[in-house]
C-alpha cells in the first residue's frame, strides 16, 4: 500500500508561504506564483514539514537519512502545474526520507508486523473537480488551493495478505498519526490510499483514489472478487492502473499512467541534512507513541492488555483516563479498573450514541473520580449513577447534582404536613387499610411523593404522618 | 551633450549632478531605439509609456530625496526572460506569448524598484535561451551592429546589441553555457555570469537550472563591477543562492594586478580556435604581463567532454524546466482542441515551441529515460565532477585562468542554424564554466580583419569575482578599446 497523509498541522505548504488551511476556502484563493508553478518560481522548504516527517518517521521506528535530497517525478497531468512533482526517491542516486520501519497490528489475537519500505515527504498536486462521475462529468475544474499541500508518503513492503489486515492497519497508522499531532486525519482528503493488488502467480493492479479507511475494505474486496473471476474466466490480468469510483474499480488509460517518470534531482534545493542532534532534539519532544503506552498503561495501573489496549485507541480518551485516574491520590488498582470500566462503557457508548468527541464535550476527569466516591460512600447506588450520566456530560458532577436535589427538597414542617393531610383527605381505602396492612402506610408516603414531584424530604414526611395517623 | 559614447558611471555622475535629466537621457533611449532598432531588433518589447512617466517623476524626486538609487535614471534593457510584473516576459517563445508575470525576478526589485534604473523593454534572445546566436528567437534574428549580415551572438544577443549601440546603458542577460559572453564577445561589450549562486535566479526563467546564471552587460568593467554590486547576494526565495560576503567591486577593480598569476590552458588555444583569435588574446596576454602579471600554462584535461556532458545536462534539465507550458494557465494553447486534455497539451507544445526547443526536449527526455539515465544523464554528472575538478587543481598555480572566449568571431546569419552540432560546438570554451560554477568575464581585447570583436574570457575561483573584475579593469584600461562602437552607430542615430 502506498498511503499519503497530508500534514494538515503545518500552517503553509510545502515549498510557499500560502496558507495550507484551504478545505473551506473558495477554490483558487491560497496559490501564490510558487504553488502554481509560474515561470521563474523557486521553492524554498518549509523546515517545519521537515520536523513532522521525522516525527512520524520516529513513530514508525524508520531510520532517517541524515543527507537527503528531493527529485523530480515527471509527468503531464492537468493538476500538475509544473510538469512535475516535487518528491522523493530511493534510487538513481536519491534517498528516501526514511527507510524501514513497521506498524504492528492485531487481528484476531495474532499480532504481525507490517513492515515498512520508506516515506517520502512530497508536494500534492491540484484537485481536479468533476461534476458527478470522472467518466461523464463534460468537464474538469482545477483548483490549486490543494497544490504544494505538504504530503507524507508511506510505503509498505508487499506484506498485507487480505483487506482485514490493510484496515487494521490503517487503524494503527491512524493512531500513530493522531498521537504524533502533524495531522487531523478526519479532514476530508486528508489521506488517500494506493493498492497494489495481486492474486498470487499474477501480475498486480494498482488501485488510485481511495479516500477514506471504510472504503479501503470494501475496494480491496471487490477487486480481488474482479482478480479472481478474471483467472476463473482463464483470462490474464493486465498489469494496469485502476480507479476506485466508490462501487466499482475501473481502468485508467494506460496512456495517462506510463510509468517511466524520468526521476532526476531536484537542484532547486539544496540537499536537507538532518543531523543526529536534530533527531534527537525532535524525540524528546515527541509524544509517547500508542504501542508504549499500551505497555505502560498495563503497568502503571495494574490494567489488563485488553483494557489498555481500548483505552489507547484514542489520544484523548487515554489521556482523559490518566488525568482522572492521577487527580485522586487515595485511587488504588481496584479504582483504575473501574474507572476504566466507567470510561470506555458508559462514557464512550454516550459519546457513539451522540456522535461526539470526549474534547467536545463538558465531562471533565474528575467527574467520574466524583462518581466512583459517591458510589462507594453509599450516597448514589450504580444504577443510579448510570441515569446521572447524561448531566455529568453536559457539566454536572453527581455531587452537583445530588446538591441540586437537597436545594429544591421541601423540609419545612407546616408545608408538609399540609400535603399529608391532604394525602390522608383523598386516599380513604388507604387509611381503612391502616389497621391490617403495614405497606399502606408507605403508599401513602408515595401519594405525598407524588403531590411534591419528590421533593418532599421522607424522613420529616414519614415523621409527620406517623403523628397525624396516631 | 554627447550622451551615446558615455559609459554607465559617467552618465550616472550627470544625472546626480543634474547636469543633465533623466527625461532626457530617456527620451534619448528611445529616439535612438527608434531610429536603429530596424537595423539591429535588440528589442522585442518596449515600456515607453511606463519608463517616459518614472522619468519624469524621479525628475521631479530627485532634489527631495536624500537617498539616490546607485543605477537612478539609467536605460536598463532586461533580457525577455527575467519576470518584469505586468510586462510581456516571453522567452522570445510562441508559447509564452501574452504571458506577463505577476511578479518582479529578485534581481528586478534590485535594480528597478531599489536602485532606481529605468526599465526600457526586453531584448531579443534565442527562445528559452537556447542557442549561440539569437535565431531561435520566434520574433526573429538580432543582427549584429558591427556587421549587420552577422549574428549577435547568443543568446543574449538582443542585450549585447542593445549595449554596443547605445540603446541601453546598463542590460541583464542569463548565461547557461556561455549566453552572456558569447554575445558580449561577438558584440564587443563586457559580460559578466556570476559563481553559481551569487545572484538569485527567483524570477529567471529556467532553461539548465544547475547551470543558469543572471549576469550584467555593459559598456566597461567599471559598470559591470556596479551591476554586480548590487544584484549579488543571498536571496531567501532562491534556496541555491549562497550567503557570502558581497565586496566592494567597484573598488576592488582598482587595485593593481602586480604579482598576479594567470593560468593559460594549453586546451584554450587547440586547432579549432581561429588564428585571429589567439593572435588578439596573445597580445592581451603580453598587455597583462607588461603590467607585472607572471602567466603559467595550466591543464584542463576533460575539456574534449565538455560538449558532450553541457548538452546531456542542459537538454535533461530543460525536458522538465519546460513541462510547464502546456497552455493550461497562461501563454498560448492550440486553437486546435480535438482529443482529450494530453492530446491537446501534446498539440499545444508541438505548435508553440521552435525547432531547436523541440529538439532539446526530446534529447534531454531521451537521456533521462528508464534504461538510459546512468548511460546519459549520471555518467555526465560524473564528467562535470571531474571537470570541476580540474579547475581546481589549475587554481592551485594561479589566481585565474584567462583565454579567448569564444573560438572565433561573430559568424554570418544562417551559418549555423542548420549544422546544430558546429553550433554547439562553438560553446567549447565558454559552458566548463557553467559545468563547475565558477565565475567569468568577457571583456573586448581586439578585433579580426573584418572589425569584429574578440572577446577576452577571465575565469576566477568561486565567489572570487572581484579577482576577474580585477584583472578584466586593468588589462581594459590598458587595452583602452572600449569606447570604440561600430560606425552604424555613431552619430545621432
Amino acid at each position: 500500500m502506498e498511503v499519503h497523509i497530508q500534514l494538515t498541522k503545518l500552517r503553509t505548504k510545502l515549498f510557499c508561504s500560502c496558507n495550507s488551511d484551504y478545505r473551506d476556502a473558495e477554490p483558487n484563493t491560497h496559490l501564490c506564483p510558487i504553488c502554481i508553478g509560474l515561470p521563474g518560481t523557486l521553492p524554498v522548504i518549509n523546515n517545519k514539514a521537515i520536523e513532522f516527517a521525522t516525527k512520524i518517521a520516529l513513530g514508525l521506528n524508520c531510520q532517517i537519512n541524515e543527507v537527503m535530497y528531493f527529485f523530480r517525478k515527471n509527468y503531464f497531468y492537468p493538476d500538475l502545474p509544473k510538469g512535475f512533482q516535487i518528491s522523493q526517491y530511493n534510487k538513481a542516486g536519491g534517498k528516501a526520507f526514511a527507510d524501514g520501519g513497521k506498524v504492528t497490528i492485531r487481528l484476531n489475537s495474532n499480532k504481525k508486523d507490517i513492515l515498512l519500505d520508506r516515506i517520502h515527504l512530497e508536494e500534492d498536486p491540484a484537485r481536479l473537480v468533476h461534476k458527478g462521475s470522472i467518466r461523464t462529468s463534460p468537464y474538469t475544474l482545477v483548483d490549486y488551493n490543494r497544490s504544494g499541500i505538504a504530503l507524507i508518503e508511506i510505503v509498505t513492503e508487499p506484506v498485507l495478505s487480505s483487506p482485514a489486515e490493510a484496515r487494521e492497519f490503517l487503524n494503527q497508522l491512524k493512531l500513530i498519526v493522531q498521537y504524533t499531532g502533524i495531522s487531523d486525519l478526519s479532514l476530508e482528503g486528508s489521506l488517500r490510499v494506493d493498492a497494489n493488488i495481486s492474486i498470487k502467480g499474477h501480475p498486480r493492479a494498482e488501485v488510485k483514489n481511495i479516500n477514506s479507511f471504510k472504503e479501503v475494505e470494501s475496494a480491496l474486496i471487490y477487486e480481488i472478487m474482479r482478480q479472481k473471476n478474471e483467472i476463473k474466466k482463464g483470462k490474464e490480468i493486465i498489469q494496469e492502473t485502476r480507479h476506485w469510483d466508490g462501487r466499482v474499480t475501473i481502468p485508467l488509460r494506460t496512456k495517462e499512467f506510463e510509468k517511466d517518470y524520468r526521476y532526476f534531482p531536484e537542484q532547486d534545493l539544496v540537499p536537507i541534512i538532518i543531523t543526529k542532534k536534530n533527531i534527537d532534539e525532535i524525540r524528546e519532544s515527541l509524544p509517547e507513541m500508542p504501542y508504549e503506552r499500551v505497555s505502560r498503561l498495563q503497568h502503571q495501573y495494574m490494567l489488563s492488555e485488553f483494557d489498555a489496549e481500548n483505552l489507547i485507541l484514542d489520544k484523548d480518551i487515554a489521556d482523559f483516563y490518566e488525568n482522572g485516574v492521577n487527580s485522586d491520590p487515595t485511587f488504588g488498582p481496584n479504582e483504575f479498573k473501574l474507572y476504566c470500566n466507567w470510561l470506555m462503557n458508559d462514557i464512550v457508548g454516550w459519546l457513539n450514541e451522540n456522535n461526539s468527541k470526549i474534547i467536545d464535550t463538558k465531562l471533565k476527569p474528575h467527574y467520574i473520580v466524583d462518581l466512583i466516591l459517591n458510589i462507594k460512600k453509599g450516597t448514589i447506588t450504580t444504577k443510579m449513577a448510570k441515569t446521572m450520566i447524561n448531566d455529568m456530560m453536559k457539566g454536572k458532577t453527581i455531587s452537583k447534582i445530588l446538591e441540586d436535589k437537597d436545594k429544591k427538597r421541601i423540609s419545612n414542617e407546616f408545608i408538609l404536613e399540609k400535603y399529608c393531610k391532604e394525602a390522608i383527605e383523598e386516599n380513604p381505602n388507604i387509611i381503612k387499610d391502616f389497621e391490617k396492612n403495614p405497606k399502606a402506610f408507605e403508599a401513602l408516603i408515595g401519594r405525598v411523593m407524588a403531590k411534591t414531584k419528590g421533593q418532599a424530604d421522607p424522613k420529616i414526611t414519614r415523621k409527620i404522618l406517623r403523628n397525624l395517623l396516631h | 551633450m554627447e550622451l551615446n559614447n558615455l559609459m554607465a558611471y559617467e552618465l550616472l555622475e550627470k544625472i546626480k549632478n543634474r547636469e543633465i535629466t533623466i527625461q532626457v537621457v530617456i527620451r534619448n533611449a528611445f529616439d535612438r531605439i527608434e531610429k536603429s532598432d530596424k537595423l539591429f531588433h535588440s528589442f522585442v518589447n518596449l515600456s515607453k509609456e511606463k519608463a517616459l512617466k518614472k522619468a519624469k517623476d524621479f525628475d521631479s524626486n530627485i532634489q527631495k530625496s536624500r537617498k539616490i538609487g546607485r543605477l537612478l535614471g539609467l536605460p536598463f534593457a532586461n533580457k525577455d526572460l527575467i519576470c518584469v510584473k505586468d510586462f510581456p516576459t516571453t522567452c522570445c517563445s510562441n508559447i509564452l506569448q501574452g504571458y506577463q508575470p505577476p511578479y518582479n525576478a529578485s534581481v528586478i526589485e534590485k535594480i528597478v524598484e531599489q536602485e532606481g534604473a529605468i526599465h526600457i523593454g526586453n531584448t531579443n534572445m534565442d527562445e528559452f535561451a537556447m542557442g549561440s546566436s539569437t535565431e531561435t528567437s520566434c520574433y526573429g534574428p538580432t543582427y549584429n551592429p558591427w556587421d549587420l549580415d552577422r549574428v549577435p551572438g547568443g543568446s543574449s544577443g538582443g542585450a549585447a546589441a542593445s549595449i554596443i549601440s547605445n540603446q541601453a546603458k546598463i542590460a541583464l542577460g542569463s548565461d547557461t553555457g556561455g549566453s552572456i559572453r558569447c554575445p558580449a564577445s561577438f558584440c564587443g561589450v563586457v559580460g559578466l555570469k556570476p559563481t553559481y549562486g551569487r545572484v538569485s535566479r527567483y524570477g529567471l526563467i529556467a532553461f539548465a537550472n544547475s547551470l543558469d546564471q543572471i549576469g550584467p552587460i555593459t559598456k566597461c568593467v567599471y559598470d559591470s563591477a556596479l551591476m554586480l554590486e548590487i544584484i549579488s547576494g543571498k536571496d531567501p526565495q532562491d534556496s541555491t543562492s549562497v550567503d557570502i560576503k558581497v565586496d566592494k567591486y567597484t573598488e576592488e577593480i582598482k587595485k593593481s594586478v602586480e604579482k598576479k598569476t594567470v593560468g593559460i590552458p594549453k586546451e584554450f588555444f587547440s586547432d579549432g580556435i581561429e588564428p585571429q583569435v589567439k593572435n588578439s588574446v596573445k597580445n592581451a596576454i603580453k598587455k597583462l604581463e607588461s603590467l607585472g602579471v607572471s602567466s603559467i600554462e595550466v591543464t584542463i584535461p576533460h575539456l574534449e567532454y565538455t560538449i558532450a556532458t553541457y548538452y546531456i545536462l542542459c537538454m535533461s534539465e530543460a525536458s522538465s524546466n519546460l513541462a510547464r507550458y502546456d497552455g493550461q494557465r497562461y501563454g498560448k494553447m492550440s486553437q486546435n482542441l480535438e482529443g482529450d486534455v494530453f492530446d491537446v497539451f501534446n498539440r499545444t507544445r508541438g505548435e508553440k515551441f521552435g525547432a531547436e526547443v523541440r529538439r532539446r526536449i526530446f534529447l534531454g527526455t531521451y537521456a533521462l529515460s528508464a534504461g538510459y539515465y546512468d548511460q546519459y544523464y549520471i555518467k555526465a554528472l560524473k564528467v562535470r565532477t571531474l571537470i570541476k575538478n580540474d579547475f581546481q587543481e589549475a587554481y592551485k598555480n594561479c589566481d585565474v585562468i584567462i583565454g579567448p572566449t569564444m573560438p572565433c568571431t561573430a559568424f554570418k546569419i544562417g551559418e549555423l542554424i542548420n549544422d546544430p552540432i558546429q553550433m554547439y560546438t562553438i560553446d567549447i570554451l565558454t559552458c566548463p564554466v557553467n559545468l563547475a560554477g565558477l565565475p567569468a568575464l568577457s571583456i573586448p581585447c581586439g578585433f579580426d580583419n573584418d572589425e569584429l570583436p574578440i572577446g577576452f574570457q577571465i575565469i576566477g575561483n568561486y565567489f572570487d569575482e572581484s579577482e576577474i573584475l580585477n584583472v578584466g579593469y586593468q588589462l581594459e584600461q590598458e587595452l583602452n578599446i572600449f569606447r570604440k562602437i561600430p560606425s552604424l552607430t555613431k552619430g545621432g542615430m
